[in-house]
């Protein structure tokens, strides 16, 4: 449970790292420390306090809560290592430390030559999938993971009625919608990154048009991230439609589903104020960490939805739950039987 | 042992990525030879003046909140991108030959021009350089400052400055017009160096005027720059000393 606790507060600390390298971006800052891994020369963790002025403070700040966030992921993996009995379980610990290193190295060169749009890109999309791992190691250490979830309408007596089931129809169509909200988050990497933000100026209309009416590199690539915004819309509407429809008694699905439309209908309103606010830059740095939040909310989902997979690498409490395994919805018609 | 070999390709990348890194801030290659002697004969040498004035309603200048850092806060500090006197005069104007000299060659100076960090401002706003000229460049602020230039074809550079007193030395090889210099500590602070081949440029004051003199005579397309009016050019015809006057006017 600790160690769950330990994941809980790693994967937190990633999402308030990106909050600031979001910050880092919409403000400008990414340059006002010129050198890497030192600041104006001082050893990182000894520049003076006075010293963080303008944007200096974003940039140093996201560097700090960087080595914090890289620490802790160093502390899980080794937890991990020492306490965690399955091995795949393990491997992701190693993943994510080595996630996160070379997220390091990468925001160290996008400072040393000058963020280049690619290395930025890359550097914001890789944190994304730092966020990823940490959450999933936070969620695969969860009681519920391990033990089995429980239902609604059950009390923990009655879990057995509400075992997990497979339903292959709705693992296809989250993980498709993480796959979008993926793409839709690099398309909008692309977009920050390339000075794009505004290349589109009004908003919901395009130039005064459903679609613009001219076009260059800046806004096609504005444009293909607001049709991103409505093709992660539609799916994340089909996965929790789905999930409203057949597994309304299943906590584990109903909760991240609930969530999903909250943040994604926050995050489509953080996107329009983006636009019209000229970037202001706690809103676009929301706009980002919403993104984010959205991310691993479908990945939770997904993974939830995908969990019987993992049912023989389960410990033996997982494994008496995923006995219970029943078969799926009557709608996909797929059944679906435990793994164990 | 395969964790062992993740971890010693991790360290592999690193070290690839860390060695790359090192070779990306490199400073500007050392200027090419220039000749020592004026290829331009005294004696004939002609000149072109001018005063550049802004025609309309000029924008206001507006405060600058320096409020991010406390060590600059000034509340008289304006922004200088368009400084417009009561008769039109418009000052900050880049003005330089920029066709009509052939293959000429021009000795290169060799007194760093300096370019000065002080209440949080550039100064000068707008310069001009001729090609591997040095470009000093002073912190004399009690804050820090990063400078960063960001030209198109010369060496792009940030280079942090800590300490009141700093002072470094860069030098742009290729003429380019113009380099935008800017302190990401402080958004405010931006400043614009035109970097030319010849000596031939100039940067209008307050009152506007320009003079090129030293010309050779010879026909020249002459262009002048502001930073929020765009660019402006105009031909002229010079004789042996002779002195002919082209006026630029922008408008917003």
């Amino acid at each position: 449970m600790l160690l769950h606790l330990f994941a809980l507060l790693t994967a937190a600390a990633t999402a308030v790292l990106i909050f600031a390298g979001g910050l880092v971006t919409s403000t400008g800052s990414g340059l006002s420390v010129p050198d890497w891994p030192n600041s104006y020369g001082w050893f990182m963790f000894t520049f003076p306090l006075e010293n963080w002025v303008g944007g200096i403070f974003y940039e140093h700040s996201h560097r700090l809560i960087a080595s914090t966030v890289g620490f802790l992921i160093l502390v899980l993996a080794f937890w991990l290592w020492r306490a965690e009995p399955r091995r795949w379980v393990r491997r992701l610990g190693f993943i994510a430390l080595g996630a996160v290193i070379t997220q390091g190295v990468l925001g160290g060169i996008t400072v040393l030559w000058y963020l280049p749009d690619p290395i930025s890109i890359a550097h914001a999309s890789l944190a994304e999938i730092v966020f990823c791992l940490t959450t999933t190691i936070a969620l695969v250490t969860s009681p519920g993971w391990r033990n089995g979830y429980v239902g609604r309408r059950f009390s923990a007596a009655g879990a057995a009625q509400a075992a997990p089931y497979e339903d292959r129809r709705l693992q296809r169509v989250a993980l498709a919608t993480l796959a979008t909200v993926y793409l839709q988050i690099v398309v909008g990497a692309t977009m920050r990154h390339t000075d794009a933000g505004l290349a589109i100026p009004d908003f919901p209309w395009m130039f005064g048009h459903l679609v613009p009416d001219h076009w260059d590199p800046k806004i096609a690539v504005h444009f293909a991230h607001r049709v991103g915004a409505l093709c992660v819309t539609v799916m994340l509407l089909l996965t929790t439609g789905h999930v409203f429809a057949h597994h309304r008694t299943r906590l584990e699905l109903l909760r991240p589903s609930i969530l999903l439309l909250v943040l994604v209908t926050l995050q489509i309103t953080l996107g329009a104020f983006t636009v019209l606010s000229h970037k202001e830059y706690i809103i676009n740095s929301l706009h980002v960490v919403t993104g984010a939040s959205v991310l691993v909310t479908t990945l939770i989902l997904t993974l939830r939805a995908h969990r019987a997979r993992f049912a023989d690498v389960l410990g033996p409490a997982g494994l008496a739950a995923d006995t219970r395994l029943t078969a799926g919805p009557d709608h996909s018609g797929a059944a679906a039987g435990a793994r164990a | 042992m395969r964790i062992g070999s993740v971890a010693l390709v991790f360290t592999a990348l690193v070290a690839a990525l860390g060695a790359a890194a090192c070779g990306g801030g490199e400073k500007s290659a050392p200027a090419p030879a220039a000749p020592v002697t004026n290829p331009v004969d005294p004696a004939t040498a002609g000149a072109v003046t001018g005063k550049v004035t802004f025609m309309g309603t000029p924008p206001p200048a507006e405060p600058i909140k320096m409020s991010s850092d406390p060590r600059c806060v000034n509340p008289d500090a304006k922004t200088e991108a368009v400084m417009v006197a009561g008769d039109g005069s418009l000052q900050n104007v880049f003005v330089y030959v920029k066709d009509g000299l052939g293959s000429l060659k021009f000795p290169v100076p060799t007194t760093a021009l300096v370019l000065d960090q002080k209440g949080c401002q550039y100064r000068p706003h707008v310069f001009g350089v001729q090609a591997g000229q040095p470009i000093e460049i002073l912190n004399s602020d009690m804050t820090l400052h990063n400078i960063h230039a960001w030209p198109q074809t010369n060496q792009e550079f940030n280079v942090g400055q800590a300490l009141q007193g700093i002072k470094d030395t860069h030098v742009f090889t290729t003429q380019e017009i113009m380099v935008p210099f800017r302190c990401d500590v402080h958004k405010w602070m931006n400043s614009f160096v035109g970097v030319v081949a010849h000596p031939f440029f100039a940067v209008t004051g307050a009152d506007g005027a320009f003079e090129l003199k030293g010309l050779p005579p010879g026909t020249y397309t002459i262009e002048a720059w502001h930073e929020k009016f765009g660019t402006k050019t105009a031909s002229v015809t010079i004789g042996a000393k002779e002195s002919k006057d082209v006026p630029f006017t922008f408008s917003g």
